[in-house]
């Protein structure tokens, strides 16, 4: 209940931005291929929803793929240069030169050598590296974010490697390396739909392909409930992510 | 016996053109020896030598105690937010090799010794600063410690549980078999003159230890011993050796230029 009052607002402004869209659609007369009214997306969410559903399906696998596997690469290469400073500094300039190239600059170059047929594994692999670095940053950053005090503990009970990885550095990581995956999730996404865009030749049939079809024939309306469904999917990870963020930290009474 | 020795031990920081000593501390098995001095005069890297957690640049640093058999309490609580209050005190023996059970056993054992056998299960958010650091303290006495090294451990804390745990410490010294050699790190004069059977000075500009004083009173001193006047005598000698080497100190940065 107290959640819902909280939410209050923010649902309030929401209908104000729907009624006044809404309103200024009808009394403008503005054409339907040009800006559809709410209540005309609200219909063809109704209609085309199978479809979309589908779509969004495809899209929210190959997000989930792609999330996985940067979780995979992202925390397995943190965890692998943490143990040591040189490596840590061979590799963090790497990490950033993927975080900084621009997905789509890359995506023609990715389809090439999946080829045009497996256009699904390029879609996966893009996604992957735009997720990449914030998994790997917020893993990095977690396992070495331990109490120094901590740390000296260790060395005073001569710890393994192991030992120290397992009860020290994992655990204190944890709140950092879900933060990274938090904001990887939404990355996935976002890199789902552009490098469907760029291999949108239909060979994929997610939510971005939709797009482009919608987009191509004018059919706005239809374009606009695809964004909803793409902002539902976005807002459903995110949310899952942190209800897992939220339990971690009141288990340890925060 | 000897539970640890710093002899003429020198510590160069690379942050800093003046080395730390040489420093000559000895401190022997069962003894409480309190260290003071001002901020930057080493009382925590002398602490961290006779651990063996630093080695020193010269001189050398020894130790007389069986291995894993050093308790270290730090200046805040420094525990696992994300383990409960048993699993932390139990950590030191389960990296020790200690299996388990047994190391739970000890575990308990010492947080009923600080009265915390209610708290088990408690997560270190869930606790209030002093119980926390009897946590902290629990940790550092389960492995049954030859020689407990405290820096500063009480200084976050308002001073009725500063006294109860300072009592407290006296009463888990004297219950020890063999009594641990303590070195117990302090900015309180007070709390070092009535803790230890010896005070030693540091000195910041040097890092020398410029002063060593015997404590009067048998340990463990009841709390009416703070009313005594050899109590009270006692903490104006090494208020007095301490405003000395801060003087010193004062003089000394003042001659190379610089604010002290």
């Amino acid at each position: 209940m107290k959640r819902l009052i909280a939410l209050l607002p923010a649902l309030i402004a929401f209908a104000v931005l729907l009624a006044g869209w809404e309103i200024a659609c009808r009394l403008l007369a503005v054409p339907v291929y040009f800006l559809p009214p709410p209540s005309a997306v609200a219909v063809a969410l109704i209609e085309r929803a199978p479809v979309l559903a589908a779509s969004a399906w495809a899209t929210f696998g190959m997000a989930l793929q792609a999330l996985l596997l940067a979780t995979a690469v992202g925390g397995g290469l943190a965890l692998a240069v943490s143990f040591s400073r040189s490596a840590e500094r061979g590799v963090r300039p790497l990490a950033v030169v993927i975080q900084v190239t621009p997905v789509i600059a890359i995506a023609p170059l990715v389809l090439i050598w999946t080829g045009l047929d497996r256009a699904q594994l390029a879609v996966v692999i893009l996604a992957a590296a735009v997720a990449f670095y914030p998994i790997f940053s917020g893993m990095l950053t977690g396992l070495k974010s331990a109490d120094p005090d901590l740390e000296r503990l260790f060395d005073l009970y001569a710890a393994t490697p192991l030992q120290r990885l397992w009860r020290l550095r994992l655990p204190a990581a944890l709140p950092q390396a879900l933060e990274g995956l938090r904001v990887g999730a939404g990355q996935a996404v976002i890199g789902a739909v552009v490098a469907e865009f760029v291999s949108g030749s239909g060979a994929t049939k997610g939510l971005a392909w939709r797009l482009l079809e919608a987009g191509n024939r004018l059919r706005i309306a239809e374009l606009l409930a695809a964004v909803v469904w793409l902002a539902l999917l976005g807002l459903l990870l995110n949310a899952v992510i942190a209800a897992v963020e939220r339990s971690v930290l009141n288990a340890r009474g925060r | 016996m000897t539970a640890a020795a710093l002899s003429a031990a020198v510590i160069r920081y690379p942050s800093s053109a003046r080395p730390l000593g040489p420093l000559d501390l000895t401190v022997a098995a069962g003894e409480i020896v309190a260290l003071v001095g001002a901020s930057g005069s080493g009382k925590s890297t002398a602490l961290r030598l006779l651990a063996g957690l630093e080695q020193p640049d010269a001189g050398t640093a020894t130790r007389g105690t069986a291995p894993g058999r050093i308790g270290f309490v730090f200046q805040s609580p420094t525990l696992a937010p994300w383990a409960d209050a048993l699993s932390n005190v139990a950590l030191p023996l389960e990296l020790s090799g200690v299996p388990r059970p047994e190391a739970q056993r000890c575990a308990i054992e010492a947080l009923s010794a600080v009265g915390l056998a209610e708290a088990l299960a408690a997560r270190p958010g869930q606790l209030s600063g002093g119980m926390a650091m009897r946590v902290s303290l629990a940790r550092a006495l389960s492995i049954r410690p030859e020689l407990l090294l405290l820096d500063e451990p009480f200084a976050a804390l308002d001073t009725i549980t500063r006294r109860a745990l300072v009592e407290d410490l006296h009463a888990l010294w004297a219950a020890g078999s063999p009594r641990p050699a303590i070195v117990f790190v302090t900015h309180d004069v007070e709390e070092a003159v009535y803790l230890a059977g010896r005070v030693v000075v540091l000195q910041a500009a040097t890092g020398r230890a410029v002063a060593d004083i015997p404590t009067p009173g048998a340990l463990p001193r009841p709390p009416q011993w703070r009313a005594h006047a050899d109590y009270r005598r006692a903490v104006e000698d090494v208020a007095a050796a301490l405003s000395d080497a801060m003087e010193a100190d004062a003089m000394e940065a003042a001659a190379r230029g610089v604010p002290a």
